[in-house]
């Protein structure tokens, strides 16, 4: 039984008591948890493989919406369901329920990860500033298209059935729905960037023209790396819609400027490139909003626009990194290993 | 769906509706190609590809805006704010675009979108979220049997812009400045042998961009609306002209502006006005795509 043996058993621990023992903060902390899911598929892309999207947010939106269609239509007609702006009466049993959710979370996923093929093909022929600003048009076009089509509610967004039961039991559920996506994300990661496929990634972001003469077929590793991506992101953006019970398609879904921004500036604060910084700078971003949010009100999207700008311009290692850079040996590397490290940032 | 083919029916219909849009989109597409020159400078000067370059644009609308609601004659507010946007546009630069330039380029990008939401949040603090837009009062000219309405307000945002691009052409020509500027965007390290300050350069390109975004802001908001939240669709436009146009190519700066303007003009006509971001958004993708493809034939990627 290792150091790290305990270290994790002390983290699942945590995990699980978490909602229990801070039980006013319920939903807080499973937003950050949606926070460590979107920041750690961004870092898959974005510092693993060195495209930088700023278009992940489709498959947050896209997954509401898939999840959404595909648990009312299990019951009822979708088009009729959502023109009817509350004048029927639409009842979901708590079977049909369950069944919506695991369903819709599964269909979103599946659903992200083709159009992640779909966009990359297209897209992935794209180099930096291009990749992210392609990416940034994809997911305001997905916006304003949906938010255009009246089939899934148009602008009106789309209304879901409330959770069957107990209204602090359904929080303690998504708690542990959106925990455990991304304690298996993390794991899966964790595995991923051990093997040949983390290796091939890696060789793309450093030198793609390189990797390809080395024989890696880039292309599909690109569109693998971002389908995986959005298989996750698909399934955080089902469990979010269920969460909200409401969301509509601007503000809610395709929110480009709000989560759209806060899973890169996550993993900046953090550290790009590494497995600990995306979830040290999701959840040290959620505390820094939700602080700002609480005591500064109206300026609090100045305050958040600062720390982007702050983060980028004058701190771009971040956490993780500087920690990696002070204290080498914590993470058994030498002196020489920094080096190379650093010749890597430049 | 029926609708828009009935809508595209009607330009077969009445082709003197096509030339109502032709001419709307021309005098706003020359406002595009105004804040895209300004992009095309930083882009190509020194390689900052600027996201905050719409907010700028709407920056200088709401510094016209507030004059006029001062009592100030809505025309003064065109050089104020070219003056005003100029110095904001230094102070920037001194903060946060030194340290970045020799950054990676997903740096600036980023680092500008951050500068793009602080400052659509100050002016939505400072002014509210309503649109606004200045009317000068002028009358509108009739041609063709009331078919066609030219707003002499929106002649005179045409002329001002054409004026203005017209200025910063010939001060880029002629000027001891603007051939220093040639200069560092040919090539940096031998501009800086020469004797050439680039630190000074690529301030006052900088600040340049601003003031250039900041008047044609001032003139959308004589012609047009502005809203403190509407500048992402200007940076936009201004990457899909000069993504299309390519850099250091004016005429191809300024069809590619007149060219988005007319198409917005016309997809707002076919999809209705829901539809403009989404169009613009779209121009884009496909204005990558063929560039993309372009690319392909020669088996190299768009970076």
């Amino acid at each position: 039984m290792s150091k790290k043996f305990y270290l994790y058993s002390a983290l699942i621990a945590f995990i699980i008591v978490a909602p229990f023992a801070f039980p006013d903060f319920k939903t807080q902390l499973a937003t950050v948890w949606l926070m460590i899911i979107v920041a750690l598929t961004w870092d898959m892309t974005g510092g693993q493989m060195g495209y930088n999207s700023l278009g992940n947010i489709t498959f947050y939106g896209t997954g509401m919406y898939v999840a959404a269609v595909v648990a009312i239509a299990l019951v009822y007609d979708v088009g009729e369901y959502n023109n009817a702006f509350g004048g029927g009466i639409y009842v979901f049993t708590s079977q049909q329920y369950f069944l919506g959710l695991i369903l819709g979370m599964v269909a979103a996923g599946v659903f992200c990860s083709l159009i992640a093929v779909v966009i990359g093909f297209i897209t992935f022929g794209l180099r930096g500033p291009y990749f992210a600003i392609g990416t940034l048009g994809v997911a305001i076009a997905a916006g304003e298209l949906v938010s255009n089509w009246d089939w899934v509610g148009g602008g009106q967004g789309i209304s879901l059935p409330v959770f069957p039961g107990d209204y602090d039991v359904g929080k303690v559920m998504f708690y542990f729905l959106f925990a455990g996506t991304g304690v298996i994300l993390f794991v899966f990661a964790k595995w991923l960037y051990s093997t040949r496929f983390g290796a091939a990634i890696n060789a793309i972001r450093d030198d793609e023209e390189k990797a390809e003469a080395m024989g890696i077929h880039t292309l599909q590793y690109k569109l693998a790396a971002w389908a995986i991506a959005a298989f996750f992101v698909g399934v955080a953006g089902a469990i979010s819609a269920f969460q909200l019970i409401h969301f509509e398609p601007l503000e809610t879904a395709y929110q480009t400027i709000n989560l759209g921004i806060f899973m890169v500036v996550c993993v900046l604060l953090g550290g790009a490139g590494t497995l600990w910084g995306p979830v040290v700078g999701a959840i040290l971003f959620h505390v820094f909003k939700e602080v700002t949010w609480n005591y500064l009100l109206g300026w609090q999207w100045v305050a958040l626009g600062a720390l982007i700008v702050v983060t980028v311009v004058y701190f771009q290692g971040g956490v993780v990194g500087w920690v990696m850079d002070k204290f080498p040996q914590w993470f058994g590397l030498s002196r020489v290993a920094e080096d190379v490290s650093e010749d890597e940032q430049s | 769906m029926e609708q828009f083919v009935s809508n595209f029916g009607l330009l077969l219909e009445f082709p003197v509706v096509n030339l109502k849009i032709v001419l709307d989109g021309i005098m706003i597409g020359a406002l595009f190609a105004l804040a895209a020159y300004g992009l095309a400078l930083v882009w190509g000067v020194m390689n900052v590809k600027n996201l905050a370059q719409g907010d700028f644009v709407i920056g200088g609308g709401y510094i016209c805006w507030w004059l006029t609601q001062m009592g100030v004659p809505a025309l003064v507010g065109v050089p104020v704010a070219f003056i005003l946007m100029a110095g904001i546009g230094w102070i920037i630069y001194i903060l946060m675009i030194r340290p970045i330039l020799d950054r990676d380029l997903f740096t600036t990008l980023l680092a500008t979108f951050g500068l793009a939401i602080i400052m659509a949040q100050l002016l939505n603090l400072l002014f509210g979220s309503d649109t606004q837009s200045v009317d000068l009062g002028y009358d509108t000219l009739y041609f063709l049997d009331g078919f066609i309405d030219v707003p002499i307000a929106k002649l005179l945002g045409v002329l001002m812009a054409g004026a203005l691009a017209l200025g910063v052409i010939l001060f880029m020509k002629f000027s001891r400045m603007g051939q220093a500027i040639r200069a560092t965007a040919q090539d940096a390290r031998a501009a800086r042998v020469l004797g050439i300050n680039t630190d000074k350069v690529y301030a006052f390109t900088w600040s340049l961009n601003a003031a250039i975004c900041g008047a044609a802001g001032a003139i959308i908001v004589m012609v047009w609306v502005i809203q403190p939240f509407y500048g992402i669709t200007h940076s936009i436009r201004a990457f899909v002209i000069v993504t299309a146009a390519g850099l250091g190519n004016l005429p191809g700066v300024i069809a590619a502006g007149l060219g988005i303007g007319v198409l917005e003009q016309y997809g707002a006509h076919i999809f209705g006005i829901g539809y403009q971001q989404a169009i613009a958004v779209i121009l884009l993708l496909l204005v990558l795509i063929y560039r993309l493809s372009q690319q392909r034939r020669v088996r190299q990627s768009l970076r």
